[in-house]
């Protein structure tokens, strides 16, 4: 029972994740396509903000696999 | 500062080295399900008989005493402990995988799932008094890796400052035509955008995290016995590094950086909760930066030994196929997220460094 609420709390934890970048990857890609040559640096920008959703994310699923295999 | 005019030379496209690791990648993905497939038939045939993925998988991505060739075969690796009564060395072989005790020169010792070394009494029991006074400093698997990726990394690196030496004024050839933009992209993509003028001291810091997190990231995907260990997906690893992290940034901190911590731009009666949430960030930054590699490399270790054991789990044949075409896209993934968790580290190092030394505007 405790493995399965971990697995779900990591399905909850990817899909804020999955919004956040979601919508990083779309504006940057209307950004991109307005003023393509500003693309290398709304790249840059769009990765850092990217990496940042994802490490919230990741603490989720840190906790959710600890969660999963209590030791 | 010699070697100016060779950083200076035609650029090549960042695309071109990814389309080289693609190459390399799909012979390395193709033999990757035969080995690891032998390795966890061998676990199931001689385990309970029920084949329990969680076990293998956590298995492949831990720490281990030995490193694991083939079936029943691996390398016996240095055990050094330090007991309170001194220091004892022995080979790891004379586990015999955990199946016997060792008698050493002070205790007897055992080793316990595979992993942890615990003192013996006479009795035959686990002794948990004496067993938390050993420090365990042995060459394991992921140290015996590591040791390996910096002898490489000396190779190459050694060997490259050379030819700059000797091919002074000549374009790049070999080897260096391969570094020299990698090297370029750190420069001008990652330190100076973020650091500004600054940034030709933390160049050494940046190349060297960005190298030594990247060849760790691409031996962990190495299948078979040169890599096969998941250093960068240890979290004990990614802590020393973000560790670092936090030290440079701190210390290169200048008096802007501190005032915005400890002094910040608000009425002074909100500073009670803005100097907490300050110097709480100081630190999550880098334990961010800690779990940000950690369980990206785990997360993709673990999503490839799911799918091969898809396999044993279905015991069936016709599974194989779809979960082969699984691992080798997974494989080829992982290729570009090692190289992209590198870039990742390296720039919030970078944009961490560049805040702390940033002039006042």
């Amino acid at each position: 029972m405790v493995g399965s609420i971990a697995a779900l709390g990591a399905g909850l934890a990817v899909i804020g994740a999955g919004i956040g970048i979601g919508q990083v990857g779309g504006k940057a890609m209307e950004g991109i396509a307005r003023q393509p040559e500003a693309a290398s640096k709304i790249q840059t920008a769009m990765i850092i903000a990217a990496a940042l959703i994802e490490g919230a994310a990741l603490f989720a699923i840190v906790v959710a696999l600890m969660g999963n295999n209590p030791s | 500062m010699d070697f100016r005019h060779f950083f200076d030379s035609k650029k090549i496209s960042f695309i071109a080295i990814f389309a080289v690791l693609t190459t390399f990648s799909v012979v390395q993905a193709a033999d990757t399900p035969t080995v690891n497939s032998a390795a966890i038939d061998s676990h199931g045939a001689h385990g309970e008989g029920e084949f329990q993925p969680t076990d293998v998988i956590m298995e492949h991505i831990s720490d281990a005493h030995d490193w694991h060739l083939w079936g029943h075969s691996s390398i016996p690796l240095p055990v050094i402990l330090y007991t309170d009564k001194g220091f004892e060395f022995f080979l790891s072989s004379q586990f015999h995988h955990g199946e016997h005790d060792y008698r050493g020169k002070h205790y007897t010792y055992r080793l316990v799932d595979k992993k942890k070394i615990q003192v013996v009494n006479a009795a035959g029991q686990i002794d948990e008094e004496a067993s938390k006074k050993i420090w365990d400093f042995s060459i394991t698997k992921n140290v015996a890796s590591m040791f390996l990726s910096v002898f490489l990394l000396l190779l190459i690196f050694t060997s490259v400052a050379k030819a700059y030496k000797k091919r002074e004024g000549k374009a790049p050839k070999g080897l260096q035509s391969f570094l020299e933009p990698i090297i370029l992209f750190v420069r001008d993509d990652i330190a100076r955008p973020n650091i500004g003028h600054k940034y030709a001291r933390f160049m050494p810091l940046l190349l060297t995290i960005f190298f030594f997190i990247w060849i760790n990231n691409l031996m962990g995907l190495i299948p078979i016995f040169p890599g096969a260990a998941n250093v960068t997906g240890n979290i004990a690893v990614t802590f020393v590094l973000a560790f670092i992290v936090l030290i440079v940034v701190n210390v290169n901190g200048n008096k802007y950086y501190w005032k915005h911590i400890l002094l910040p731009d608000v009425p002074w009666w909100l500073y009670p909760i803005m100097i907490p949430v300050e110097l709480v960030g100081v630190i999550s930054r880098p334990f961010a930066l800690m779990i940000r590699l950690f369980a990206n490399i785990t997360a993709g270790h673990i999503i490839i030994l799911s799918l091969i054991s898809l396999i044993f789990v279905f015991k069936s044949l016709a599974i194989a196929p779809v979960s082969l075409a699984f691992v080798l896209f997974m494989n080829v993934l992982e290729l570009l997220v090692a190289a992209l968790q590198a870039f990742i580290f390296t720039l919030l190092t970078a944009l961490f460094i560049g805040m702390a030394v940033e002039e006042h505007h």
